[in-house]
């Protein structure tokens, strides 16, 4: 047993505890409104602060990693956007990688058998990390139905196009219906749960895992689990819960009696996201734009980067040099600024 | 040393991916003979003026450290954090999902976990959330946390010489995290409390004082390429002058001077010295050496950042006082990383040079043209382009070619065509390793960042093993029996690797294969290989050998 997940995983149950156990003894404003109102007001704050500290940094070297050929003669193939010569190519190279995750992309797994060495393409944590965030993101943005009123189009756009599953039947002495499926919510448990298991699963990966690897994965799971039992299996009342979340981004928040516990424990479940957020790896989000070596020009040559701190360093001198082995070098032959009789005489004066 | 290291199958059938039951927190090192570089000379260290100087021994208890050592360490941290924001935002992002695990050369040659980048950063990233993060105050270990111990220190200073800073993981990292700048800081910080090793130290004091690492004083230099110059008109006909620190020459030039000290390196420097002696009796081009500036290679950028502007400060300098028009580069690897990323921000800019052009193309050198600094193998491949050299390249035809990319000149330059190209107008067989093995995703020597070193011959043969395994591809599928390269310290390394892992298989730089196969006026027969060796009975050879 790993006490490291194990660690996650209590944390994560404590929780959960924690928010049933609030809402039974009916702190319902505190789980409801105070502590969602803390946790964005640390998240906000957390990161802004996160990300000025970043960028109070100097960046005082151009150090892009070069992934293709650089832009050289006219009659050689310049890899525009691995080597970008260009703002447009770098923004280019910055999309790819914010959204398609270009990077990781290239993984490749070795292998060693008979003492030969073979790559081969390893393209499930591409896929993987790629279900995971724009899943994430697809629920996020179905979530602005909460906090609008009425609910903007390309929200209801993006949840059409979203639920792939939707059974209704109405007749006047029988009506039967399942809400429709959202993909992204099943994609993201799945997503979840695959990356937590390669976690568990591959030794190396599990070696490097810290358990503050696992704690969001897991506070995750619980976010996504929470909201499809509310959605397909425990329901809640849906408009109660939408007049407490338009509370909140009014500021004028009120709790509505009878909203379903897991909803609380759902929302407690965000609120520590949020908060946990700009202290941890999270910051990835806001890091990988940041990355001195994917959003530098490569054209280091041909374009000078200024240092701020600068400062002048001790070098010796050709002059220092010329004073050390000038005999040396008249006598091999090789130029010198003063003549050795010059020089001499020089010493004399002194 | 050399008897004591293990034969290749066995460090082969050694390596385990299994990673120890114990967390690598709890798994103390072990600093392990033929892995690790000697400590420093205290002379070169206190000739540098860096802190600590003092004769002292890895595998001893005791590393005679200051007093104070945790406070400079930490002072130390809080400013490159300050300094460096690729430092501080790759403190923060790792989520650790191992893409970069197995991209690292020394991991797979050795399977040791602390050598996964992931876990290379984790030694720092560890200590930072321990002094400068509230989550790592708040939870210590469980956030990952760890004060800076002795023992850490000393994992810090095992790990940070395993690192060649090739940068390969950075090409993997989804944030572009780069090992490379986290292994700079670290060996900058070791620097701090008098932590280094000997083969980097002692080349930078050399480098510092004699203008070049091996510490060749002038009319050593001047010695070392007067034996080229017999040697190639011995081979040729045709008696070589270079130049030395000629005012008022056109181009400066300045490559490592691993190039005039060993073999095959030496041929390296020979094929220069016959490209500019054609290039001056065709074309009337002056060329000029310096033995002030006679380092293309810049240790200081394995030590510090300052360090490697106080060498690099040369280059710009010698090139002003000789008046030349602008400076041509040689064949090296870290060496034009620091050209490409480093030079123009710390000393230039170079405004008293002109913007490169070659005079006999009219070549105008664009991607120079802040640098004013140009790559040999991109001049040598516009004269080709232009057709400006006369080549015969069947004299290189006994040459099964591939082509090894040097980690610095790919991953920090972006430099891969142009080599290819040159190799490819001066020999007939050409044939690339494995395109995961080459260009961008190219490995390792082994040896690189300071680490070529005689007593870490174990670090250094399994680090290249993955090299060494692309080779054997193409040595079996096509017969390559030559690996070129463009960098010195490559011509250091990779014979060494080559005798251990596919004894036969030759290693060369570009330039000795273009002299190869470059017509010289006036010259003879051209019976002989700049190596001396008969053509005819090289190739004889190397059609035995084919048909076998």
């Amino acid at each position: 047993m790993n006490k490291k997940y194990m660690v996650s995983f209590i944390a994560v149950f404590g929780l959960f505890l924690i928010a049933w156990a609030g809402v039974s003894i009916g702190l319902q404003w505190v789980f409801g409104v105070i502590i969602p109102y803390l946790a964005v007001l640390v998240f906000a704050t957390g990161f802004v602060r996160r990300v000025l500290g970043w960028s109070r940094s100097a960046v005082p070297f151009a150090i892009p990693t070069t992934g293709g050929q650089a832009k050289s003669f006219p009659w050689i193939r310049h890899a525009r956007f691995d080597c970008p010569d260009s703002r447009f190519d770098l923004w280019v190279r910055m999309a790819l990688e914010i959204l398609t995750f270009r990077s990781l992309f290239r993984n490749t797994r070795m292998k060693l058998s008979g003492g030969k060495l073979s790559y081969q393409l390893e393209i499930f944590l591409w896929v993987g990390a790629l279900a995971f965030h724009y899943a994430f993101l697809t629920v996020i943005l179905r979530h602005t139905r909460f906090f609008t009123e009425p609910v903007p189009w390309c929200v209801q756009l993006l949840e059409n196009v979203d639920s792939f599953f939707r059974l209704e039947i109405i007749y006047p002495q029988f009506q039967f219906g399942l809400p429709a499926v959202y993909l992204s919510g099943i994609v993201l448990l799945a997503a979840v749960v695959y990356l937590a298991l390669r976690r568990i699963v591959i030794p190396s990966v599990r070696y490097i895992s810290l358990a503050s690897d696992f704690f969001p994965l897991l506070l995750i799971f619980g976010i996504a689990f929470t909201g499809i039992m509310m959605r397909y299996v425990t329901k809640i009342d849906i408009n109660a819960a939408k007049q407490l979340t338009m509370g909140l981004v009014t500021f004028h928040p009120t709790v509505p009696a009878g909203i379903g516990a897991i909803f609380y424990i759902h929302l407690f479940f965000v609120s520590v996201l949020l908060a946990y957020f700009p202290y941890s790896k999270l910051m990835h989000l806001a890091g990988v734009f940041l990355s001195p070596t994917r959003n530098m020009l490569a054209s280091t040559r041909s374009y000078r980067h200024v240092n701020p701190w600068n400062y002048p360093v001790k070098v010796h001198t050709y002059e220092e040099y010329e004073e050390e082995f000038r005999e040396k070098m008249v006598e091999a032959g090789l130029p010198v600024d003063k003549p050795l009789e010059a020089s001499a005489e020089a010493a004399e004066k002194e | 040393m050399a008897d004591k290291l293990l034969k290749p199958k066995e460090l082969i059938d050694r390596i385990g991916y299994q990673p120890p039951q114990t967390d690598w927190m709890d798994t103390p090192i072990d600093i392990r003979k033929g892995m690790y570089c000697y400590a420093s000379n205290p002379k070169s260290v206190a000739n540098l003026g860096f802190p600590n100087a003092r004769p002292w021994n890895p595998t001893e208890p005791d590393w005679k450290l200051p007093e104070n050592w945790q406070q400079i360490i930490h002072d130390g941290f809080k400013e490159r954090l300050e300094r460096f924001r690729s430092f501080k935002v790759f403190m923060d992002i790792c989520v650790r999902c191992g893409a970069c695990a197995d991209k690292c050369h020394y991991f797979i040659g050795t399977g040791d976990p602390k050598n996964m980048p992931v876990l290379r950063a984790e030694l720092l990233r560890s200590v930072y959330r321990n002094d400068f993060t509230r989550m790592g105050k708040l939870l210590g270990k469980a956030n990952g946390a760890r004060p800076l111990t002795l023992d850490v220190l000393k994992e810090w200073w095992y790990y940070l010489f395993q690192c060649s800073e090739c940068r390969r993981c950075s090409l993997f990292c989804p944030y572009g995290i780069d090992t490379a700048e986290i292994t700079m800081m670290g060996r900058e910080l070791l620097n701090l409390v008098g932590l280094n090793i000997d083969w980097i130290a002692t080349p930078v004091s050399n480098c510092y004082m004699n203008g070049n690492h091996l510490g060749i004083q002038p009319h050593a230099f001047k010695d070392m390429l007067d034996f080229f110059v017999d040697d190639i008109e011995e081979r040729t006909g045709v008696r070589v002058k270079p130049e030395y620190m000629k005012k008022g020459a056109d181009i400066l030039f300045i490559t490592p001077s691993g190039d005039v000290f060993a073999d095959p390196g030496t041929y390296t420097a020979m094929g220069y010295l016959m490209l500019f002696h054609y290039l001056k009796e065709k074309y009337g081009l002056e060329v000029t050496w310096s033995t002030y500036a006679s380092e293309g290679g810049n240790f200081g950028f394995f030590t510090s950042h300052e360090t490697m502007k106080r060498l690099n400060a040369k280059m710009y300098a010698e090139a002003k006082r000789l008046g030349v028009k602008w400076i041509l580069g040689g064949e090296c690897g870290h060496m034009w990383r620091v050209i490409n990323q480093y030079m123009d921000t710390m000393n230039g800019p170079a405004d008293f040079l002109d913007v490169p052009v070659n005079p006999i193309t009219g070549t105008r050198f664009e991607q120079a043209r802040s640098t004013k600094m140009v790559h040999i193998v991109e001049f040598t491949a516009d004269l080709i382009r232009n057709r400006k050299l006369d080549l015969t390249p069947a004299r290189n035809d006994y040459l099964k070619v591939t082509y090894h990319d040097s980690c610095n000149p790919s991953r920090g330059m972006g430099f891969f065509d142009e080599p290819r190209y040159v190799i490819q107008n001066v020999c007939n067989h050409f044939y690339d390793m494995p395109a995961s093995t080459i260009r961008e995703q190219t490995f390792c020597c082994g040896s690189g960042a300071g680490l070529n070193a005689g007593e870490n011959m174990e670090l250094r043969m399994s680090g290249g093993m993955p090299r060494a395994n692309a080779v054997k591809h193409v040595r079996d599928a096509h017969g390559v029996n030559m690996l070129a390269c463009i960098c010195a310290i490559d011509r250091a390394a990779l014979p060494a690797l080559m005798d251990y892992w596919l004894p036969g298989v030759q290693v060369a730089g570009t330039h000795e294969l273009v002299a190869n196969a470059l017509n010289l006026p006036g010259q003879n027969d051209r019976a002989t290989n700049l190596r001396g060796d008969d053509l005819e009975e090289l190739k004889a050879q190397a059609e035995g050998e084919t048909d076998e």
